[in-house]
């Protein structure tokens, strides 16, 4: 503060100044402790814990992967590599990496081209906004365990509901649980059940963000409705893409409920047709109760989340900048025409104030 | 948002600013984002939300009917009488522990929800607000710890809980949610642009200490962002299966252990397990009408900054 602050009156009482600055000093030095210290005291919390329950165990978990580990003892004997190796050269660890990737684009690919559909349709003026909005939303409240259950029933062999549908209309029956692939397909149309709501919600968010002197432009240019919603809405929606993919990424490898209740044994199926890597290191941690195999799995899972996320990244930037150059002209040249539109439009409006200032004027 | 209003122009046709002058006055009033959408797109978001609904409305079915219902071929459409008869095999029975698995959910999803908003108001609150070395570093790392799966924890995790004899309690699934990275960066994105920082000089000039702003500023202005990231935090604790099918007991659930424990008990007979779904969903949409609007908002909220 740069204002100043009259001194006391020194000649009145000589005692009193220094009582005074005393005083001050102390709560000074007290609010100035206070200001330094107290972010640190309200941030602890989440770094307390934390570390507790979230670093020390990854940390730990590195540790157990070199192990050879005793439930008896509790404790471990080193044994180096050995774990990640035994992990690396089981044929199952390989069909659940397969099965894990079929479920991942199975539901991942259809799931975000029908999120963005879905939310260019409630991008539109439609009626009763809140309505449609909460509609989509409705089956991410249900619990994935209870999605797995009914899905599964549907999904039955002999009597679900597909299968019968199936029938009805003159279709062979599909072997959902014997059949590798079909039981990835019905794994798959669970998490799309579950999250397409959900990331349709995220992209009509980004899409209300977008402004709308860009479709202005576009509509003045003759570009039709499709043509904006490739040229326009999918590269602007870029890093939202970005961030869906990479949450729908990490939460697509690591997953368990739905290949865990598909049937009701849990063990991925007969032949592992549709055992996934977090499905595999709970069998093995808690079936086999071998918990350096499952520490190891664990970090290599890990590694391929990165790896994959990093890989997600690079692609869905290619990806989407191809989807706006479908158009034979290139970057430079699409920004210099959608500066030029946006130039056009402007002018106009420009003209627009112009001619109703001189009615204003007129009318005077 | 600002009035922008789509000059309604034929392709390639260049209108007289009168032209658009009326164009503009016709449509400025009523409509910001231009004309309404034909019936297609009411079609389409129609079969979307029937999608939606569908397996809902069949689980019910079957879950109402008796066991041979799901293989009746000729299925009907029209619920039948049995779905208390079924609810009730649920609830009664001793392998399930339906009542204590409510309950438990209830109760470890709101100590979850309430222990996450607050700190995560806090440190948001020092984030956002707060000056301090670090802070940046600080608030990067919190962000990076929400990229690590879960599963990478799990093992160690699992020991510690054995050695301290909570394996089986429910103590053992509120602890570490206590806190989520999550909860930290939607607070400080929040706080940052809803309290200005006027209030709080204005507020240390008054002679508040920094956790009475905190109190009398911060948690007021955050009560929005806290009400969604609470109900949030609710549906992911109350719903989360991994974590809790391992380290809790089959006489200790909650209610998705609970629901596992359904298809192993009763994997022939779907009317039973489909009612014991439908029950155990019930809360949860109950939450969801009242609530609805809150989650939605809170997601779009959540996705143009995160």
């Amino acid at each position: 503060m740069t204002s100043t602050l009259t001194p006391p009156a020194a000649t009145e009482n000589p005692d009193a100044p220094t009582r005074r600055t005393r005083r001050i000093g102390f709560g000074h030095r007290l609010s100035h402790w206070d200001l330094k210290f107290s972010p640190y005291l309200y941030i602890s919390p989440f770094f307390l814990l934390f570390v507790i329950v979230g670093l020390f165990p990854i940390a730990y978990t590195a540790v157990i992967s070199f192990m050879d580990w005793d439930l008896v003892r509790n404790s471990g004997t080193f044994i180096g590599f050995d774990q990640y190796t035994w992990v690396l050269s089981n044929p199952k660890f390989w069909i659940a990496l397969r099965n894990t990737f079929s479920i991942f684009l199975l539901s991942s690919i259809p799931q975000l081209a029908a999120a963005i559909f879905i939310a260019a349709m409630l991008d539109q003026n439609i009626r009763a906004k809140t309505f449609w909005r909460m509609g989509v939303l409705i089956p991410y409240v249900m619990a994935p365990v209870a999605v797995a259950l009914i899905f599964s029933a549907m999904f039955g062999d002999k009597y679900g509901l597909v299968n019968t549908a199936l029938q009805n209309i003159g279709l062979p029956a599909i072997p959902w649980h014997s059949n590798a692939f079909a039981s990835h397909i019905a794994i798959a149309t669970m998490v799309n059940f579950r999250w397409t709501g959900y990331n349709t919600l995220i992209l009509l968010a980004a899409m209300q963000a977008i402004p709308r002197d860009y479709y202005e432009a576009a509509t003045v240019d003759g570009a039709g409705k499709a043509r904006q919603f490739f040229s326009i809405t999918v590269p602007s929606l870029r890093p939202t893409l970005i961030f869906v993919i990479i949450t729908s990424t990490i939460g697509g490898l690591q997953i368990f409920d739905e290949p865990r209740m598909y049937d009701q044994y849990g063990t991925g199926g007969p032949n592992s047709q549709w055992l996934t890597i977090t499905l595999w290191l709970y069998n093995i941690g808690w079936g086999e109760w071998n918990f350096g195999r499952a520490a190891a799995l664990a970090w290599i899972l890990f590694l391929i989340i990165l790896v994959i996320g990093i890989v997600n990244l690079f692609v869905t930037r290619r990806l989407v900048r191809d989807e706006g150059s479908r158009n034979p002209l290139s970057r430079r040249e699409r920004r210099a025409a959608e500066r030029s539109a946006r130039d056009r439009v402007a002018a106009q409006s420009r003209a627009a104030v112009a001619a109703s200032t001189t009615d204003k004027e007129e009318a005077r | 948002m600002t009035a922008v209003s789509p000059i309604p122009l034929a392709p390639h046709d260049e209108l007289t600013p009168e032209e658009a002058k009326g164009a503009r006055k016709r449509r400025r009033p009523r409509h910001i984002r231009g004309s309404r959408p034909g019936w297609i797109v009411y079609g389409v978001l129609g079969v979307f939300l029937l999608a939606s609904v569908f397996p809902y409305y069949w689980s019910f079915l079957i879950g109402s009917g008796d066991s041979s219902t799901i293989r009746d071929t000729g299925m009907s459409w029209i619920p039948g009488g049995n779905f208390i008869a079924n609810s009730l095999k649920v609830v009664n029975d001793p392998a399930v522990n339906f009542w204590l698995a409510l309950w438990n959910s209830i109760w470890s999803s709101a100590i979850i929800a309430f222990s996450v908003v607050f700190f995560s108001t806090l440190a948001g609150w020092a984030f956002a607000k707060l000056r301090f070395g670090g802070s940046k570093w600080l608030l990067v790392f919190v962000i990076a710890t929400m990229a690590v799966p879960t599963q990478l924890g799990v093992v160690p995790l699992y020991i510690l809980f054995a050695d301290l004899g909570w394996t089986g309690q429910i103590g053992a699934i509120i602890v570490p949610a206590l806190v989520t990275a999550f909860g930290v960066f939607w607070m400080t994105q929040y706080l940052q642009q809803a309290v200005p920082d006027e209030l709080i000089e204005a507020a240390r000039v008054d002679g508040a200490n920094s956790f009475r702003t905190f109190l009398t500023v911060g948690l007021p202005a955050a009560r929005p962002a806290a009400a969604m990231l609470g109900l949030f935090t609710f549906v992911t604790a109350w719903n989360n299966f991994f974590w809790p099918f391992i380290v809790l007991d089959r006489q200790n659930p909650t209610l998705p252990v609970a629901l596992s424990l359904l298809q192993s008990n009763y994997f022939i007979d779907y009317s039973i397990v489909l009612a014991g779904v439908i029950l155990a969903t019930i809360p949860l949409l109950l939450l969801f009408v009242f609530a609805g609007k809150q989650l939605v908002s809170g997601i779009m909220a959540g996705a143009v900054k995160g």
